[in-house]
């Protein structure tokens, strides 16, 4: 059994995938790439951004990093494509582009 | 020494299961297949077992449960007939994703509806496309040897997949026939412990089995399912090699009953096959070529082998106790004339559905299949390929 989680990546072939598709190891979520049906992708201006952080509670998955009381920009490996973020934001930061890159 | 008996199909099952000594077995009440965790709850309160049995509410968490325990890293098996096997529906395929080993015994009959109880295939041929192996018995003496054999098959490490043993309801399982029985202490030995290199309750190693599977995962998940199928072929060879040096039994993918020089040939599962031979023996007195096959093996289906053996004859005639309605041919048919026609193979078929909901099926209903085939060849052309036997109007 293959115990590292980043080899169960999306381009692993059936030879190498976990018998079963176990996912081995604990707390492996943030390792498995969640973002890839998204066919919306949310981009930041950072110019407008008021690090008002109201997008962060909103998201409904992790894909906003915070450091430092301040906003990173989109961890698309997890982000969904929903557009809550896009919607919430007060200064029209975020907009919504066809597409999930 | 071996220890000649008098059982049912059931009871040859339930004394298999007492012998193997599972860690769970969770089942839920269906005729026919009731009497197994009955008696089998009985070696239970009696410490016959060491087995927790786990009295459910339903098939769908009888299939559940014995999901659970084997991916916990228990060894777990159950029992069903008909529609209990189609509440677990949802649940087999989830067993078969998840790789686990575990065991089934299904008594067929057949599923609603009309409603009925009595013996058909539908049920087993509803779990066809599950990722199961699946074994069929011609009476007692097979179910039990099967069952014997049947965790050898789904827990080697090339294989690792949920098994499902069938005899037909009623025929079988409620059937008393002689029975050749191994002893407590070579059963034991001979299915062994179980101890899985990956499971739940190993604190070591943390897992998560059953995991949501994007469209990147499900086609390489089946693929890899079908690869253990594949390798099933081989592990339960070397198994039933084993099985016979303990046993004096052989077993294969199927049996080929005097099909040296056979012109006409049946292709057939389950109990029938056993009336058939007589059908057979009758034939041959007469100086008609007549030959039968029995699939054991029905998943994964030993295509290459079964044409090999059907090379020579002149017609096949390929039984279905199940209905799948496509106006062409049934499960089994399908298989075997798939498995000819890639052979490039061109004898005669013809294509019967047969027993259904417990139609008898006689000695001289078979018999008149092996009439049909001999006008087949005697015609030269085959007619209807799809055919109802013994059937009104």
């Amino acid at each position: 059994m293959k115990t590292d989680i980043r080899k169960q990546d999306i381009d692993v072939t059936w030879q190498n995938l976990n018998p079963g598709t176990v996912v081995t190891g604990g707390a492996t979520a943030p390792e498995f790439n969640t973002g890839e049906w998204r066919v919306n992708v949310p981009v930041l201006d950072m110019d407008k951004c008021k690090q008002c952080l109201m997008c962060v509670p909103v998201c409904p998955d992790s894909s906003i990093p915070v450091k430092n009381q301040k906003r990173e920009d989109f961890d698309l490996m997890h982000c969904k494509g929903c557009g809550i973020c896009a919607k919430v934001c007060p200064f029209g930061a975020i907009t919504m582009k066809e597409g999930d890159e | 020494m071996s220890i000649r008996e008098r059982l049912s199909g059931n009871e040859a099952i339930a004394t298999a299961m007492r012998q193997i000594n599972p860690d769970v077995v969770a089942a839920f009440p269906i005729t026919p297949s009731t009497e197994i965790p009955q008696y089998f709850s009985s070696y239970v309160a009696n410490g016959k077992v060491d087995s927790v049995f786990v009295p459910v509410e339903s098939e769908h968490s009888a299939m559940s449960a014995t999901i659970g325990a084997s991916a916990a890293g228990a060894r777990a098996m159950t029992a069903t007939s008909s529609c209990g096997l189609a509440y677990m529906w949802e649940m087999l395929y989830v067993a078969a994703s998840d790789r686990l080993p575990l065991a089934l015994a299904l008594v067929n009959r057949a599923l609603s509806g009309p409603i009925n109880i009595n013996c058909d295939h539908s049920d087993a041929m509803g779990a066809r496309d599950a990722g199961w192996i699946q074994l069929f018995s011609e009476n007692n003496q097979e179910a039990y040897d099967n069952m014997v054999m049947a965790f050898r098959i789904s827990e080697h490490p090339d294989v690792r997949l949920p098994i499902m043993v069938c005899q037909d309801g009623f025929i079988i399982s409620h059937g008393v026939e002689n029975i050749e029985l191994l002893e407590d202490d070579v059963v034991k030995n001979f299915v062994g412990e179980y101890r899985p290199e990956h499971y739940l309750l190993n604190a070591s190693e943390p897992l998560a089995i059953g995991p949501y599977a994007n469209p990147p995962y499900v086609m390489e998940a089946k693929r890899a399912n079908l690869q253990a199928l594949e390798n099933s072929k081989k592990v339960m060879l070397d198994v039933a090699a084993d099985f016979e040096r303990i046993s004096g039994r052989k077993y294969s993918f199927f049996e080929s009953y005097r099909m040296e020089d056979a012109d006409y040939a049946m292709v057939i599962m389950g109990s029938a096959a056993g009336t058939g031979k007589d059908a057979v023996d009758a034939l041959r007195s007469m100086g008609i070529r007549a030959g039968l096959i029995k699939v054991r093996m029905f998943r994964p289906f030993p295509a290459s082998q079964i044409a090999e053996a059907l090379k020579n004859v002149k017609v096949v005639a390929c039984m279905d106790r199940t209905e799948s309605f496509n106006t062409v041919t049934g499960p089994l048919g399908a298989d075997v004339r798939c498995a000819l026609y890639d052979a490039g193979i061109h004898a005669k078929f013809v294509n019967y559905v047969y027993g259904l909901g417990g139609r008898d099926v006689t000695v001289a209903s078979l018999t008149s299949v092996y009439e049909d085939m001999m006008k087949i060849a005697a015609d030269g052309t085959v007619g209807q390929t799809y055919r109802y036997l013994s059937l009104k109007g």
